[in-house]
C-alpha cells in the first residue's frame, strides 16, 4: 500500500474512527462514573455517536440536502444525500431527549430516597437498611425462640 | 483530493472528540452541561455539512436546547460536584479498549466516507429519491419518508414520546409540584427578571421564536423542517418565557390542564389519521385512499395531519417536561 492511498484511507475513514473514540468515551463514562448524572451523559455521548455513525454513512461527494429541486432550473442530473439515515435518526434525537428526561426523573427520586446521586454512596445505604433489617429480624426471632423455650418449660 | 466539505467535516469531528474528552475529565456537573451543550451545538454544523438539514434542525433544537435545560433541572434538584473516585478503573478501560479496537477493526472494510456506491445507497433509496415528489407531491424526501413511506415507525416513536412523558408525570409530577402559584420569592431568586438586557432581547425573541415554529410546522413539505422539529422550537419559546420571566406566569399561560391532554391528542391526531383511512378504504396510514382520482393530493392531506399530531405532541412533551423538572421543589 502506498502513502497515498493510505492517507486517502484515512481521510474516508477518519468519521468512522471519532464515531467509535466518542462511542467509547460515553461507554467509559458509563462504567466507570459513579455519578448518576454523569452516566446518563455518558449515555447520550454514545447516542450521539451512533447517530454520528448513520449520517456519516449516508454522505454522498458532491451530493446536495434530500429536497427536491426543479429539474427545469439546474442543468444536469443532481445529486441527492441518502435521505434514509436522516429519517431513522431525525426521530432517535427526540426520542432519545424523552427517554434521557426519564433517566433525570429517576435520578431526581433517587436523590430525594437516599440524599446522593453517587452509586457507592446509595449501595452502602442499601447495605446498611439491608444490614439493619437482618439484624432486627435475628434479634425478633431470638426473641421468639426464647418465649417458645419458656412456654415449652412451663408446660 | 480533499474538498472544502470533507476538510470542514475532518476539523470538526475533531472538536467534537476535544469536547468529548473534556466531557469525561471534568468533575463540576455544570461545566459538563455546558459543554453538552457546546458538544450538540457542534453536532448541528457537522449535520448540516453531512447534508442532513433536518437531523441538524433537531440536534440544535433538542441538544443545545432543550436537554440543556433539563440536565440543569435536574443540577439544581440534586448537587453539580462529582465526586472524586477513590482509585482508576482499570477493568473499565480494558473493556472500552479491546471493544473500540474490535470496532475500529470493523470500519477497515467499510467503504470509505462520501462513496456513492456504498451498499447503504440501495434500490429503496433510489426509489424515495425518484418516486416520492411524484407520489407524496411533497419536495422534502425526508419529510415524505418520515410521514408517509415509513409512517408506522414515526406513529411508534410519538408513542414512546408520550409514553416517557406519562413516566416522568408519576414519578415527578406527583404532591410536591404545585399546579397552583407558589407564592412570590424574594427578589434575588429571580434576578434574571431584573436584569434589562436579559428582558429586553427576550422579548423580542419570543414572538419570532413562536413564529417561527409555525413556518418550520407548515414549511416542512418544502424545505428543511417538521412536526418534530417544530414541536421543540415552539417548546422552547415558552420555556424562554418562563426563564426570563416568571414560572408561574408561563404555567398560567400554558396550564397542565391544558398541555397535558394535548400530548394525548397528538397522538390520537395520529393515530386517528390512520383509522380515518381504513374508513376511506385505504389501508392503515395509506394516504392515497383520501382522494381516489389525485393520490398525491390524499398524501399531502395526510402527512399534513400527520406531522400536525407529531407537532402538537412534541411540543406539549417538552413543555410539561420543563414544567416538571423545573417546578419541582428542593428537598
Amino acid at each position: 500500500m502506498s502513502w497515498t492511498s493510505l492517507i486517502d484511507h484515512a481521510i474516508g475513514h477518519y468519521n468512522y474512527w471519532v464515531c467509535v473514540v466518542l462511542m467509547m468515551l460515553g461507554f467509559y463514562i458509563v462504567i466507570a462514573s459513579g455519578n448518576l448524572i454523569k452516566k446518563i451523559i455518558g449515555l447520550n455521548l454514545f447516542q450521539t455517536a451512533v447517530i454520528m455513525f448513520y449520517i456519516s454513512m449516508g454522505k454522498i461527494d458532491g451530493g446536495t440536502a434530500p429536497i427536491l429541486v426543479d429539474p427545469e432550473k439546474v442543468s444536469g442530473p443532481v445529486v441527492y444525500t441518502n435521505p434514509l439515515p436522516s429519517v431513522l435518526m431525525l426521530t432517535a434525537i427526540v426520542v432519545g431527549v424523552a427517554t434521557s428526561a426519564l433517566g433525570l426523573a429517576l435520578v431526581v427520586r433517587i436523590k430525594e430516597a437516599y440524599g446522593s446521586i453517587e452509586e457507592d454512596e446509595i449501595l452502602a445505604a442499601d447495605r446498611a437498611s439491608d444490614a439493619k433489617e437482618q439484624a432486627q429480624y435475628a434479634a425478633s426471632a431470638a426473641q421468639a425462640a426464647k418465649t417458645e423455650a419458656a412456654q415449652q418449660g412451663h408446660a | 483530493m480533499i474538498t472544502m466539505v470533507t476538510l470542514i467535516d475532518l476539523v470538526l469531528f475533531t472538536l467534537l472528540g476535544i469536547t468529548a474528552i473534556a466531557m469525561l475529565r471534568i468533575r463540576d456537573l455544570f461545566a459538563v452541561v455546558m459543554l453538552s451543550g457546546i458538544y450538540s451545538l457542534v453536532s448541528a454544523v457537522i449535520f448540516t455539512d453531512l447534508d442532513a438539514v433536518d437531523v441538524a434542525f433537531t440536534e440544535a433544537s433538542v441538544g443545545a436546547g432543550i436537554s440543556t435545560i433539563l440536565m440543569l433541572g435536574t443540577l439544581a434538584l440534586t448537587s453539580t460536584k462529582e465526586k472524586t473516585p477513590r482509585r482508576q478503573s482499570w477493568g473499565a478501560l480494558l473493556i472500552v479498549l479491546v471493544t473500540g479496537a474490535a470496532l475500529m477493526y470493523g470500519t477497515v472494510d467499510m467503504p470509505a466516507f462520501g462513496d456513492a456506491a456504498s451498499p447503504i445507497n440501495s434500490p429503496v433509496t433510489d426509489r424515495y429519491i425518484t418516486a416520492s415528489g411524484e407520489e407524496t407531491g411533497v419536495p422534502n424526501i425526508v419529510t415524505s419518508v418520515l410521514a408517509s413511506y415509513r409512517g408506522y415507525d414515526t406513529m411508534g416513536e410519538t408513542t414512546v414520546i408520550f409514553t416517557a412523558a406519562i413516566a416522568v408525570l408519576i414519578l415527578l409530577g406527583s404532591a410536591r409540584t404545585t399546579d397552583a402559584p407558589v407564592t412570590p420569592r424574594p427578589a434575588t431568586t429571580r434576578s434574571l427578571e431584573l436584569r434589562p438586557i436579559l428582558r429586553a432581547g427576550a422579548k423580542l425573541l419570543i414572538g419570532p421564536i413562536l413564529l417561527f415554529a409555525f413556518y418550520v410546522q407548515f414549511h416542512g413539505d418544502f424545505g428543511p423542517g417538521g412536526g418534530f422539529q417544530a414541536g421543540v422550537i415552539f417548546a422552547a419559546g415558552v420555556i424562554l418565557y418562563a426563564l426570563i420571566f416568571d414560572m408561574d406566569r408561563a404555567r398560567a399561560l400554558f396550564r397542565p390542564a391544558v398541555t397535558r391532554p394535548l400530548i394525548a391528542l397528538g397522538v390520537l391526531i395520529y393515530a386517528g389519521t390512520g383509522i380515518a383511512t381504513l374508513f376511506f378504504g385505504g389501508n392503515f396510514l395509506g394516504y392515497s385512499a383520501f382522494n381516489p382520482h389525485h393520490p398525491a393530493h390524499g398524501q399531502e392531506l395526510g402527512i399534513f395531519l400527520v406531522e400536525l399530531g407529531v407537532g402538537i405532541t412534541v411540543s406539549n412533551v417538552m413543555m410539561t417536561l420543563f414544567f416538571t423538572f423545573c417546578g419541582r421543589r428542593r428537598p
